[in-house]
């Protein structure tokens, strides 16, 4: 059962992928990769169900589903849904009609990678996939052609492919520390990997782990790692920025989480955390710094998405079940709250004809619907109540004080005052402030452009206003079962 | 573990193709024409192919041999290959702009192998192997690494940059030929094609450089600040 479903929807956006390919017309593919969505979206949520029932290995253990996993593709299968509607909008405006197979395939290629990554039980193939990520990506980040996203794409491709080949140093690290365990050949499963970390040394594990992070911390955009995210979320198509911040971040955040149970095994969780939350720390500052004074808007969002995966990463370095639960409800609400953000820039972007925060004037006149929704996310993604982030960077902030994190989780509160303030500042800018010349042209959207930001509005208020309880116990199973094997 | 007891002879051959190939990543660092660079970089390739037959042939790990031939074509041969006909399109010969002069990279480059040698022995201790290969290993590992990351951040060509990422692999490669010879081959098979498709995936990058920036040298893109 789970292994036909999970079969299913790693099966469909490759064949959504190889369909694009082959069959051209601009309207065909579209629809296949919005079929190809909807069906991962509706093989998702069983799947994160489903997980519940222990983790289960297939293809002769190189393919793993357990909860954090089965949490990443939903989350994953929520930003691809939504942006593939979206996309149907959006590549409309772009009048890219002759170029659209390419990028409704490297789309969909793009969400297998990510959803590939999440599955893999091995940690060399986990890197591979990752890697794979990145180069797909970067051809959808330079997907425009003009100067500026080719720049992106480049600045992408190396900082990420430098970064990450650390982390397979440190994946390196890791099987020579096992081996001293386990013989010099065995598969470098998460579990196995694990059951051997107490007789690891620790020396070498504490260096493998650094590794580990500051590679996957590259690919998840802490800070100071995090030059390349900017460039690459601001200069891709809305959708793709969508993907990127909302997906992508998630996956690689995913290897960092694993990573780190095996370093609790070893005995050296202290130093792991400490470190996993001296970067979030520093992500938060670099986003509120850049926030504050930040003229592009898409890069205003960027830099939102630093702070998100610095919060996030203090949930998990925090740890407990609160740390753990909190940053996997951030994580979802990331998602969503993301996807809203770019549409809305994206449509702006198209709207008023440029990225600078200081040409775009008067959004709420101009289509005070679309306004609406979009001043709601923002509030909503600075972490204001009611929606979702507010709740779980609550939780969040509880699991820090819980384990002795005070330094961190002040300054966390102090800088997410600082990018309340900074952000809504930019938007106080956009709606309110004095437009150059009188023009009270309606700003007219289509449906696909606004029905994704409807969307992801709705379930980011209903989790602001209550917090499922089965969603609770979920992620109490899920912190148990990635703390289970510490002694 | 093989590194821990491993005959006189072995060891002195691994640890001169060690050095060998890290004496290979100085000769890139200091070098300014582009097609020295890649000479350097596929005689790298040769010699950790060749440390993995030995490696093979003393520690009795057969499947060795056929990553050995495996390294030989695609990280001596065809990779080389496509990025030569990368220059070939491009027309750059050379460096054009250095951030430091080669003279003073090489001594960076030297304190890179001192701080290596530091965290390694560190290491080797507390794992009982000091004096032992695997520390030796361990040291070009990160040494040929930081060496790696200097080239990157000391070099704008697109094609250093490349080359650069590259001598990065080629350092994880060689210390774990010694380090983790028993490691599954299915992963370095496919660390070996995904280097493939990394070189094809920045050869149309380059092109789209030089289409659509008129530049590939780092140092022009600078449209993307804060």
């Amino acid at each position: 059962m789970t292994g036909t479903l999970l079969l299913i929807l790693m099966i469909t956006p490759a064949i959504a992928a190889g369909a694009c390919l082959i069959f051209r017309a601009p309207r065909f593919v579209e629809s296949v990769n919005l079929l190809a969505s909807i069906v991962v979206f509706v093989m998702a949520i069983p799947l994160a169900i489903l997980s519940a029932g222990g983790p289960y290995r297939l293809l002769g253990n190189y393919v793993v589903l357990d909860m954090v996993g089965a949490w990443v593709i939903l989350c994953t299968a929520i930003v691809y849904l939504l942006a593939s509607i979206y996309s149907v909008g959006y590549m409309r405006l772009l009048d890219e009609d002759p170029k659209l197979w390419g990028f409704y395939a490297l789309f969909s290629g793009f969400a297998f990678t990510i959803l590939l990554s999440a599955i893999m039980n091995n940690a060399g193939l986990y890197w591979i996939a990752i890697e794979l990520t990145t180069l797909v990506s970067a051809f959808l980040v330079a997907f425009e052609r003009a100067a500026e996203s080719i720049e992106a794409a480049w600045k992408y491709i190396i900082v990420v492919s430098a970064g990450i080949s650390l982390a397979l140093l440190g994946t390196v690290l890791f099987y020579w520390s096992g081996s001293f365990v386990l013989g010099s050949t065995y598969d470098m499963s998460w579990d196995v990997l694990r059951d051997a970390a107490p007789k690891m040394n620790a020396a070498l594990v504490t260096l493998a782990f650094l590794l580990v992070l500051i590679g996957y911390g590259t690919k998840v955009g802490l800070a100071p790692m995090h030059s390349w995210l900017p460039d690459a979320h601001s200069e891709s198509p809305a959708p793709i920025s969508a993907m990127l911040s909302g997906a992508l971040l998630n996956g690689a955040m995913l290897g960092i989480v694993r990573f780190l149970t095996i370093a609790d095994a070893a005995q050296v969780g202290g130093l792991a955390r400490t470190t996993l939350v001296a970067l979030g720390v520093v992500s938060l500052l670099i986003g509120a710094l850049f926030i504050v004074r930040q003229n592009g808007i898409k890069r205003l969002i960027a830099y939102s998405s630093v702070e998100h995966m610095g919060v996030v990463a203090l949930g998990f370095g925090f740890g407990g079940p609160l740390g753990v639960a909190g940053a996997l409800y951030h994580m979802l609400n990331h998602s969503l709250n993301k996807s809203l953000m770019f549409f809305g820039a994206g449509n702006v972007m198209r709207g008023f004809g440029s990225k600078e925060i200081g040409d775009i004037r008067g959004v709420w006149a101009r289509n005070s619907a679309h306004g609406a929704l979009w001043l709601a996310g923002a509030a909503a993604i600075t972490g204001a109540p009611p929606f979702g982030l507010f709740l779980s960077e609550l939780v969040i902030l509880r699991a820090g004080l819980e384990h002795g994190f005070g330094w961190a989780v002040y300054a966390m509160i102090v800088l997410l005052i600082v990018i309340f303030i900074g952000f809504l500042n930019h938007f106080r800018g956009m709606y309110f402030g004095l437009a150059p010349e009188a023009e009270a042209t309606p700003l007219r959207l289509s449906n696909w452009c606004v029905a994704p930001m409807w969307l992801a509005l709705a379930p980011l208020l209903l989790f602001g206003l209550w917090w499922p309880t089965g969603l609770w116990d979920h992620f109490l199973a899920v912190a148990h079962a990635l703390t289970s094997a510490a002694p | 573990m093989l590194v821990a007891h491993l005959d006189p002879l072995a060891a002195s051959i691994f640890s001169l193709m060690a050095i060998a190939s890290l004496l290979l990543a100085f000769v890139m660092l200091g070098s300014r024409w582009l097609i020295n660079y890649l000479y350097a970089f596929a005689a790298e390739s040769w010699v950790i192919a060749a440390l993995s037959a030995a490696v093979a042939f003393y520690g009795n790990y057969p499947k060795l041999y056929l990553i050995a031939i495996l390294t030989a074509l695609f990280r001596g041969l065809f990779l080389p290959y496509l990025v030569w006909r990368i220059i070939r399109r491009l027309n750059v010969a050379r460096e054009i702009h250095e951030i430091l002069q080669p003279s003073s990279a090489l001594v960076a480059g030297a304190l890179c192998v001192v701080f290596s040698l530091t965290v390694a022995y560190r290491i080797g201790q507390s794992l009982g192997l000091a004096g032992t290969v695997a520390v030796l290993a361990l040291t070009i590992m990160l040494s040929i690494k930081l060496i790696g990351f200097l080239m990157l951040s000391v070099r704008h060509e697109a094609l250093s940059q490349i080359l650069g990422l590259l001598v990065l692999e080629n350092g994880i490669f060689l210390g774990a030929q010694i380090l983790v010879p028993g490691m599954p081959m299915l992963i370095e098979i496919v660390i070996l094609f995904d280097l493939l498709i990394i070189v094809v995936c920045f050869g149309l990058l380059v092109q789209y450089l030089v289409s659509h920036v008129g530049s590939t040298s780092s140092l022009s893109l600078k449209r993307l600040v804060g």
